[in-house]
């Protein structure tokens, strides 16, 4: 159990710290390359709680794909992050509270869960039919493509929405760019990309 | 196990697959946008037929709820959405806008809006939502070489992505201390003991919830969403959605936390009265109709809270038939500014529209009659609308909250005949262009229902009204 | 518990390793190599003129749809690895319907493929 709880205290306070220092950072590239840092040391921690399935959802799609997304966005948009800074100070109460809000909510959740257990009157098939012996991602496929067939379809509706939204939101073709046509490229013959011509001396072939 | 699920969930599965298969025919005939459009409007007719017709009952191990709420809320969702596609892709077309997405997208948002409507799980309900409102950010900023729509798009992006969030911590807290994400399991846990952990769950999905349907004081989006996004689309997500979420708002309350009832009131009739007021005192200063449109929703959704802060089954038939009526009107009234513009330019203050009744005497009085209803002049559907949820809360005992909810009608009663005064007895700005057919159909047609067919409608409306009222878990 | 965590522990030592490496190579560089500053080596070049503007540049918008469309099929691929693991443990009649769901769950996504590649998001021109 020791081994656990030091690895807990590394990884949580790891966890803080960068996620400090993403709010903190000077330059918006460092602070995705922080957010990275997150991203990983929270993956430790699902391992920790034995959401190794989630842990490895973290890395692959987080820091994978959403990191690589930000640091684009982040080159793309050519905002003057000092000036986006000014009014730190003037939110910061409000954030404070915000924050205070939901630091009582965790303190609630988990002194519920210390003195209940969690979710006390949990008897649905997904908590309690498949216990920690299966891995997660096994327990995870047993039920989401049958028993969550509709979640499971409804998803891909959305991901089909985000697909189309993005091409309709930003893709543009710029007029009088000739692109690749692979047909025309591969159909090509000599016949079809060759001219003959018999120039005269001195006439060039006159075009 | 599966045909028979599936069979509840045929106008999903037309949708669907109705959708894809535009989306390929689209991409490989770009040209005939009329085509798709088209397409998805016989799509959408036929799921709202389907829909109809569905055998009631629940599917997917509750996941999917097919009752009479839902099946009517359902045939409302997509007529008015197969209303705002020729509504809005001439509009596009007109603008140099020429896309076979938008008909795809509000089929698919359609679909959304629909399983909202139907949902048994707190997890359907978040697809659901997901689903509908990433189609309507992009269908907001689809105009997208126009400053004002992207910042419209963003903006509303931005904040639904809030709410979601919310949404989302909401159902997690709720999940975490009912140990299920089924309606009808967290009623028991719910019913079981007093829990805080589970009210303040069901705060952050009220709060989610409200932000969705622009109920003050989640409302701050609303009158700049509305007076980016392009008119027809205004149109579209003025009404529809609006609708899906109150359904949803009511499945939540009413399926999930009937236990609860004596909390959630509270907070609906704070909710209620705050809308009322933001839209009647915000609105009075508004010179652009889209903005004063969009606080009169907020106003509007006022009223449907108010009906079903009453907590009784009455309190819902009142919102739904509320929703019901407020739809055609608001549908109405932004097909009339779609259809109107000078010289190019959409008309859009109360200054454009002075003299209009000599100009286009049709339009004109479409929209008086859409004003009027909006007001609550009785014989107007807004008149019977606000008739059923005054008569809810008064029987629920909500005195003091239906007085205020009068008297903020008095006073947004203000701009409505402000917009009237201008329209018929200001003189002429000038001449406007031809309006286009199908908007000024649209419009007409709405006006004449909203006055008299209204009064033919009531006596079938009413019925089935309540026949979905008593689908839910209320008394 | 902790038989499980040590499942972990080549990722660990290998972490541990690796940053060893990482953090040796930077400390050897800063303790070995001579280092003589000035000005003018380290002020930027550009092929004998002064430095015109920023080094860093926008980046174009189709990064980003490059990217955005990479992370909807990423996620594709997390719903894939579930199944893959169990989709042969489940009971036959189950596991053919998981199978046929996740198909149809495919299809959705295809029919958004063949969608990209025919408006020709996909190209770089």
């Amino acid at each position: 159990m020791a081994l656990q709880a030091i690895a807990f205290y590394v990884m949580a306070a790891v966890t803080v710290i960068a996620g400090f220092c993403v709010v903190s950072a000077r330059n918006p590239v460092h602070s995705v390359l922080w957010l990275i840092l997150t991203f990983f040391s929270a993956a430790g921690l699902f391992v920790l709680m034995g959401a190794e399935f989630l842990a490895m959802l973290l890395v692959v799609v987080y820091v994978g794909a959403v990191a690589v997304l930000f640091l684009f966005v982040v080159m793309m948009l050519d905002v003057d992050f000092a000036a986006l800074r000014q009014g730190f100070a003037q939110y910061m109460p409000l954030g404070l509270l915000i924050a205070v809000f939901l630091a009582a909510e965790m303190v609630l959740v988990a002194s519920t869960v210390a003195t209940k257990g969690a979710a006390a009157h949990n008897d649905t098939p997904m908590a309690s039919g498949f216990g920690m012996d299966a891995p997660n991602a096994e327990a995870i496929g047993r039920v989401l493509y049958t028993d969550y067939v509709y979640f499971f379809q409804a998803s891909g509706l959305v991901l089909l929405v985000a697909m189309i939204g993005a091409i309709v939101l930003t893709l543009r073709h710029k007029p009088g760019v000739r692109r690749q046509v692979v047909m025309d490229q591969v159909l090509r013959s000599p016949k079809t990309g060759m001219k003959i011509a018999n120039p005269k001396p001195g006439e060039g072939i006159g075009e | 196990m599966i045909s028979a699920d599936l069979a509840h969930a045929y106008p999903e599965l037309i949708l669907a697959i109705g959708a894809l298969a535009l989306l390929v025919a689209g991409a490989f005939a770009p040209k005939q946008t009329t085509l798709v459009g088209g397409g998805a409007v016989v799509l959408l007719l036929v799921a709202a037929f389907a829909a109809a017709t569905q055998p009631l009952g629940v599917a997917f191990s509750g996941a999917l709820v097919t009752d009479a709420a839902a099946a009517f809320s359902k045939v409302a969702i997509y007529l008015a959405s197969a209303v705002a596609i020729p509504l809005g892709q001439p509009w596009f077309e007109r603008r140099g806008v020429k896309t076979f997405e938008f008909p795809v997208l509000i089929v698919l948002a359609a679909l959304g809006m629909g399983m909202m409507a139907s949902s048994g799980d707190l997890i359907s309900l978040y697809v659901g939502v997901e689903l509908h409102s990433l189609a309507l950010y992009v269908l907001a900023a689809m105009h997208r070489d126009n400053a004002k729509a992207s910042e419209a798009g963003l903006k509303y992006f931005v904040l639904g992505a809030l709410s979601s969030g919310l949404l989302l911590y909401g159902s997690s807290l709720i999940y975490g201390f009912a140990g299920s994400t089924l309606y009808s399991d967290i009623a028991v846990a719910a019913g079981q003991q007093a829990n805080t952990g589970l009210l303040f769950g069901l705060i952050f999905v009220i709060c989610g919830l409200a932000f969705k349907v622009s109920a003050a004081p989640f409302h701050m989006w609303t009158p700049d969403v509305y007076e980016g996004a392009p008119t027809p689309v205004v149109a579209f997500f003025a009404a529809a959605p609006k609708l899906a979420a109150m359904v949803l708002f009511a499945r939540v309350l009413g399926d999930a936390f009937p236990a609860a009832a004596g909390q959630w009131q509270q907070v609906l009739v704070v909710i209620a009265l705050a809308s009322v007021a933001v839209g009647a005192f915000a609105g009075l200063v508004q010179s652009n109709l889209k903005r004063l449109w969009a606080y009169s929703s907020i106003a509007n959704v006022g009223y449907a809270v108010l009906g079903l802060a009453s907590g009784t089954s009455e309190g819902v038939q009142a919102m739904l038939m509320f929703m019901v009526l407020y739809m055609i009107d608001v549908t109405g009234f932004f097909a009339c500014l779609t259809a109107l513009s000078r010289q190019g330019r959409s008309m859009e203050t109360i200054e454009d529209m002075a003299g209009l009744i000599k100009e286009r005497p049709a339009l004109a009085l479409a929209m008086t009659v859409f004003a009027l209803s909006a007001l609550g002049l009785p014989p107007f559907s807004g008149f019977w609308a606000k008739f059923y949820v005054f008569k809810a809360a008064l029987d629920a005992g909500l005195w003091g909250p239906a007085v205020i909810g009068l008297v903020g009608s008095v006073v947004a009663a203000f701009y409505y005949l402000r917009l009237i005064k201008a329209m018929w007895f200001d003189s002429s700005a000038g001449a406007t262009d031809r309006p286009p057919v199908e908007a000024k159909t649209v419009a007409v047609g709405l006006a004449l229902f909203a006055f008299p067919l209204v009064l033919v409608a009531l006596t079938w409306l009413d019925p089935a009204v309540a026949k979905a009222a008593h689908a839910f878990g209320l008394a | 518990m902790n038989a499980f965590l040590l499942e972990y522990l080549p990722i660990v030592i290998f972490l541990g390793i690796a940053a060893a490496l990482g953090i040796a190579f930077i400390l050897a560089a800063v303790v070995l190599a001579p280092t003589a500053p000035d000005p003018e080596k380290l002020s930027s070049y550009e092929c004998g003129f002064n430095a015109f503007d920023d080094a860093r540049m926008k980046f174009d918008v189709r990064f980003y749809l490059v990217s955005i469309l990479f992370i909807i099929f990423d996620l594709e691929v997390a719903f894939l690895f579930p199944w893959a693991v169990s989709l042969m443990k489940l009971p036959a009649e189950q596991a053919q319907f998981a199978f046929w769901s996740m198909m149809s769950f495919l299809g959705v996504l295809t029919v958004g493929f063949i969608y990209e590649w025919k408006k020709g998001a996909l190209e770089w021109e």
